[in-house]
């Protein structure tokens, strides 16, 4: 009871300045820095074990998916975690922002020829060639447009309907594009926008214009970045990553991101304090989207295509995991639960049942579980730590500390039981 | 702020009617505040104060009848446009947002008089930065005025109850409002509480210039604090003047004593 009743000063300010404050991008920058060194200079130069063991356990590949996932997961927490409007078809998003960048990254319409400081794979001249950085702007703004379009007349629902049409967008769009490889369009017959299932590919390289001429010694850095270039490749999702995180605690500190907390918290009276309930939902989807959307370029540049088949109404639960599990609402909860979920899911499992497998002698196909040991682990902690991994200060609040009219409608004789 | 000249009116409730399908809870009542006034609307439960009140706000659509705020009409206007043209209120159960500080709460009351859109939260620019200065500044100057500012930085779910009540005149004051509605600000309270609640009221009227309109189950609170008292009866106004031409009015202590029977079920719930 004490540690309720003895105001204790300032409570959120000092956990949640530190990490919104300006000190982050330092932090961030030497943690990139320093998985950077170590996969572009340590590892290649050493021998033994512990090449072999990244190799297996984390190579880079599965680094630069967590980083991917993780900037989708901090979009949707903008919507889920901020605005708490629950979203089941984040994975839309995905696919726009996945599909601007195949069709204006690719030679995919051969009607055009439009090349704005693109990298144009060998033989592919025709089709829209825009540099990946433009496209990163194109996809962010052509997102947010969805996020409007498909949240105006959602909106008006609550809770459970809005989640039970968020789910349906998210099935919408992917089946849209799977099935938009024969438009009959008024300007054009049997118009091909997605390739059908075979889905668009390849992609254009991500250029890294003045860093090329810059580079020298140390570091060489290519014109473009091909295949093989996976760290500074995951000097770029990191940027973006960093750029997500930069916007989601940008907003959260101003007056916005009051206001989707005051709608999370008490919908109704956020509206008698004149906030307008719609708009301010709105701009919680158009940014969770066009977040999203930057994530679908990283996503289809980084595995070279983009095909409906990514986008499963099962990555929008994972997205959603990685959410809850992370620390709803908290960027950097999020980020780890991104980070860890990812690597569970792309490597962890697989090399964990192979361990198990080489020990034991019995023949584990983890993978196959995936499903199982997710669900496992989501209920594991909601028993146990139903806050996530790393969660806002506020939400801690409610589900560790009893309220504390609650506590004194309750009365004195129960003070100091544990609630 | 322009003013009503001819009548200085900051509220007019003028016919207003509202049902609910076949039941009608409000019926042909017309009600005003003078600017700076201090009125009370007082009934048994189930006389349609809070249906009343709802339609002020904006949260039922009058079925007829019109709301004019200061020189606007806002009948049928959403609630968060009605509340940043200057109607504010306080809840009968307490309707804070538990997660955010004491200042947080005012300042989301700031919004609609805020200017900075993502961009330039994004940016952080200097208009940004001045502008949420400024509020702040203001939100601790209303927080210091209701008498709760060394709790600035405390989540509103710790405050005491008396404090979470006075951070909500606080977070509704924060609307700039024209007219302030209490909906049964003492509940709760002890006699020592509520009497000082009186002085509170005449404070915030006195200081802020806002015309007070309160919803009062508490008799004592009601004749000392009003100007003017109107008596809601079954969703028809039935007496209005002075406080104690109120206490002397037949049909009112017939309201309160039930002489003529049973009353309708409280929405108040």
């Amino acid at each position: 009871m004490a540690s309720v009743t003895s105001a204790t000063p300032a409570p959120g300010t000092t956990s949640r300045n530190r990490l919104a404050g300006k000190g982050w991008p330092i932090g961030f920058g030497i943690a990139v820095l320093l998985v950077f060194s170590l996969f572009e200079w340590i590892l290649p130069n050493m021998s033994g074990a512990l090449p072999d063991f990244f190799e297996r356990w984390l190579p880079l590949t599965v680094v630069n998916q967590c980083l991917i996932w993780a900037i989708m997961a901090i979009g949707l927490n903008i919507v889920v975690g901020y605005a708490g409007l629950l979203d089941l078809g984040y994975v839309a998003f995905w696919a726009i922002g996945g599909y601007t960048a195949g069709w204006f990254m690719s030679g995919f319409f051969t009607q055009v020829k439009v090349n704005v400081f693109g990298h144009p794979a060998v033989g592919q001249a025709s089709g829209f060639h825009i540099n990946f950085w433009f496209v990163l702007v194109i996809a962010a703004a052509h997102c947010a447009l969805w996020g409007v379009l498909i949240g105006a007349p959602t909106l008006r629902l609550k809770s459970d309907y809005l989640a039970l049409v968020t789910l349906g967008f998210g099935e919408i769009i992917p089946e849209f594009f799977k099935n938009a490889d024969d438009l009959d369009l008024p300007w054009a017959h049997h118009f091909d926008l997605s390739h059908g299932t075979r889905g668009i590919t390849p992609i254009d390289a991500i250029p890294t214009g003045v860093f090329h001429y810059l580079s020298s010694g140390v570091l060489q850095i290519p014109a473009e970045l091909g295949p093989f270039d996976d760290a500074l490749k995951f000097l770029v999702y990191s940027l973006v990553a960093a750029f997500a995180i930069f916007v989601s605690l940008r907003i959260r500190e101003g007056r916005l991101g009051r206001a989707w907390l005051a709608i999370r918290e008490d919908e109704l009276a956020a509206s008698m304090m004149g906030v307008p309930l719609m708009r301010t939902k709105l701009a919680a989807y158009a940014v969770g989207a066009a977040i999203g959307g930057i994530g679908g370029v990283c996503y289809t540049s980084a595995v070279g295509g983009v095909a409906a088949e990514d986008f499963a109404f099962s990555s929008s639960i994972i997205l959603l995991a990685m959410v809850v599990l992370g620390g709803m609402g908290n960027v950097w909860g999020v980020l780890t639960g991104a980070l860890v979920l990812q690597w569970i899911n792309g490597n962890g499992l697989k090399e964990l049942g192979n361990t198990i497998t080489s020990v034991t002698g019995h023949d584990i196909n983890f993978p196959s579980y995936n499903f199982l040991i997710f669900g496992a682990i989501l209920i594991l902690m909601m028993l146990f730590r139903r806050e996530g991994l790393l969660p806002e200060t506020r939400t801690r609040q409610v589900l560790r500390e009893p309220e504390r009219g609650e506590l004194e409608s309750v009365g004195a004789d129960l003070e100091g039981e544990p609630v | 702020m322009s003013v009503t000249t001819d009548q200085r009116l900051s509220l007019a409730a003028v016919n207003i009617t509202i049902t609910f399908g076949g039941l009608t809870a409000v019926s042909d009542v017309t009600f005003t505040i003078p600017e700076r006034g201090i009125v009370s609307l007082i009934g048994p439960n189930g006389a349609g104060k809070t249906t009343f009140f709802n339609v002020l706000t904006g949260l039922y659509r009058p079925t007829s009848g019109r709301v004019v705020l200061g020189d606007r009409e806002v009948t049928g206007m959403p609630p968060h446009k009605i509340a940043s043209l200057g109607l504010a209120r306080t809840f009968q159960n307490i309707r804070l947002f538990n997660l955010m500080t004491a200042e947080e709460n005012v300042l989301v009351a700031m919004h609609s008089h805020m200017r900075s859109g993502i961009f330039r939260t994004v940016l952080r620019t200097s208009f940004q930065r001045r502008e949420e200065r400024e509020c702040r500044e203001h939100a601790r100057e209303l927080l210091d005025f209701v008498g709760i500012g060394p709790v600035a930085d405390e989540y509103a779910r710790n405050l005491s109850y008396g404090d979470q009540r006075r951070l909500e005149v606080a977070r509704a004051l924060a609307l700039r409002p024209r007219v302030l509605l209490l909906d049964e600000p003492t509940a709760g309270m002890n006699p020592q509480e509520s009497a000082r609640f009186v002085d509170f009221v005449h404070r915030v009227r006195d200081e802020r210039g806002v015309s007070i309109l309160l919803i009062e189950h508490d008799m004592s609170v009601v004749m000392r604090v009003s100007e003017r008292v109107t008596v809601l009866d079954r969703g028809e106004k039935i007496a209005e003047g002075l406080p104690d031409d109120i206490k002397a009015d037949e049909r009112v202590v017939e309201a309160y004593l039930g002489k003529t029977g049973t009353h309708g079920y409280g929405e108040d719930a």
